[in-house]
């Protein structure tokens, strides 16, 4: 009976030593290379994809309460009584690209717009929400994203600088066009030590957005 | 190796930019202020622990050849999926830390503990130099930020409230009141100037060191990458 124990035993290591035997030199083959890495990735993407999957709406609700968070940034203190994110609109710039915007409404009368515009900064581009009333008037400004210099370009950040406050209650005709700049371009904006192209930047991304907007007026409110 | 070493290896003897010279990039570009370093430094701590764990509880069946496609997909994964989870769930500190979470793929210390440390050692001991390394790094930026933004800006620790929360405000400091400021120290070249003189400085120290305790100092490992 022992002898029978100790056979089997010494025949499941032997089996066990060949095994291992067998898995060292298939760990040479370029075989399990491929296969090694080919589940690694797997096991990735499928990490990847359930992250993706289970994120997904928490990432759209939370860019969505920064979108409103914005939108009530850049109008004043009840400018407006409707639900900005639901009355929204596309309309087509001349360039192809579409722009979303916001109409705001107090009482079911129109007041004005919000919408996103954007320009190509120091390190790609910097957008811009801005709030218009319904002449034309800017109501407010905020830069919503952007890539500038930390500690130099990023003085156009609300959180950082008052900078972006200067562009309240300007509009097409004041300051008049060719003072629609930074003052180094001679227009009246401050820009700031050592980053000038971000500043500029923002200040053409706004004028454009007013020349957008006094170009759509009718057919943003139409819809 | 003994923990102690373990952390004393990542703090100072074997610090991730002071010796290994490791993770220049974000050494560089994101070291503007005191606070700015120290985020940098703290999300690629996380990331360097949980990365070396990692390697470190695969290490006996990735086989030499592949190791390094191993690793780089492994961290790669990681860094994108706590990028998505902050941003669903911490999506307040995702504002803040969200720049630099991308740049962590991209910084070679990550790997360069994977490949150094974590591919021969236990898991736990992994772990404990991802923290150490971290924190190390997490030191040198933060050092390096605060001498660049007081010289610079005359700050300290400039909307340290932003990244850690307002009960932090205490930390920013405005040192030297109506200072112009040397652009200089802000931009690029101050980043390679600071750097500079402070391994000089490293290096002297150990010089100091030797000749008074007469024994050579352990070489610096330097992997490129």
């Amino acid at each position: 009976m022992a002898a029978l124990v100790a056979a089997l035993r010494w025949n499941r290591s032997g089996r066990n030593k060949e095994l291992n035997m067998n898995l060292a030199q298939f760990r040479e083959k370029t075989l399990y290379h491929g296969l090694s890495l080919g589940a690694v990735s797997l096991v990735a993407g499928l990490a990847l994809a359930l992250t993706d999957n289970t994120t997904h709406a928490a990432i759209r609700a939370a860019e969505a309460r920064d979108l409103q968070l914005s939108l009530v940034q850049v109008l004043p203190a009840g400018f407006a009584d409707n639900d900005l994110l639901k009355d929204q609109t596309s309309i087509k710039r001349e360039d192809g690209s579409a722009v979303v915007v916001y109409r705001a409404r107090l009482q079911g009368q129109i007041k004005g717009a919000v919408f996103q515009v954007g320009e190509r900064g120091y390190a790609g581009e910097v957008a811009v929400l801005m709030g218009v009333d319904y002449a034309g008037n800017i109501l407010g400004v905020r830069v919503v994203k952007h890539g500038e210099t930390p500690g130099l370009g990023d003085k156009i950040d609300a959180a950082k600088s008052r900078w972006i406050l200067d562009f309240d209650g300007k509009s097409l005709g004041d300051p008049t066009p060719e003072k629609w700049a930074v003052k180094k371009d001679g227009g009246q904006f401050d820009q700031f030590a050592g980053a000038t192209v971000t500043p500029r930047a923002v200040v053409k991304a706004v004028k454009g957005g007013l020349v957008f907007y006094a170009a759509h007026r009718e057919e943003i409110f139409a819809k | 190796m003994k923990y102690i070493d373990i952390w004393k290896d990542g703090i100072w003897r074997n610090n991730v930019v002071f010796s290994q010279i490791l993770g220049m990039c974000p050494t560089m570009a994101v070291t503007t202020t005191g606070t700015s370093g120290l985020g940098m430094g703290l999300a690629t701590t996380a990331v360097l622990v949980v990365a070396n764990m990692m390697v470190s509880s695969v290490r006996h069946w990735v086989s030499q050849q592949v190791r390094i496609p191993v690793y780089i997909v492994l961290i790669a994964t990681l860094v994108t999926v706590v990028d998505l989870m902050l941003n669903a769930y911490l999506h307040d500190l995702y504002k803040v830390l969200g720049m630099y979470i991308a740049l962590i793929v991209a910084n070679c210390s990550v790997l360069g503990r994977a490949e150094a440390f974590a591919a021969r050692e236990p898991v736990l001991a992994s772990g404990l130099d991802g923290l150490a390394m971290g924190l190390g790094f997490t030191g040198a930026l933060t050092l390096i930020g605060l001498i660049r933004e007081l010289i610079g800006g005359g700050t300290l620790f400039a909307q340290a409230s932003l990244l850690l929360g307002p009960s932090f405000a205490f930390l920013e400091l405005k040192v030297i009141p109506n200072y112009g400021g040397l652009l200089l120290m802000i931009l690029p070249p101050g980043g390679f100037l600071v750097l500079g003189l402070l391994l000089a400085g490293k290096r002297q120290l150990a010089k100091m060191r030797q000749s008074a305790s007469g024994s050579t100092p352990a070489a610096t490992v330097s992997v490129h990458c």
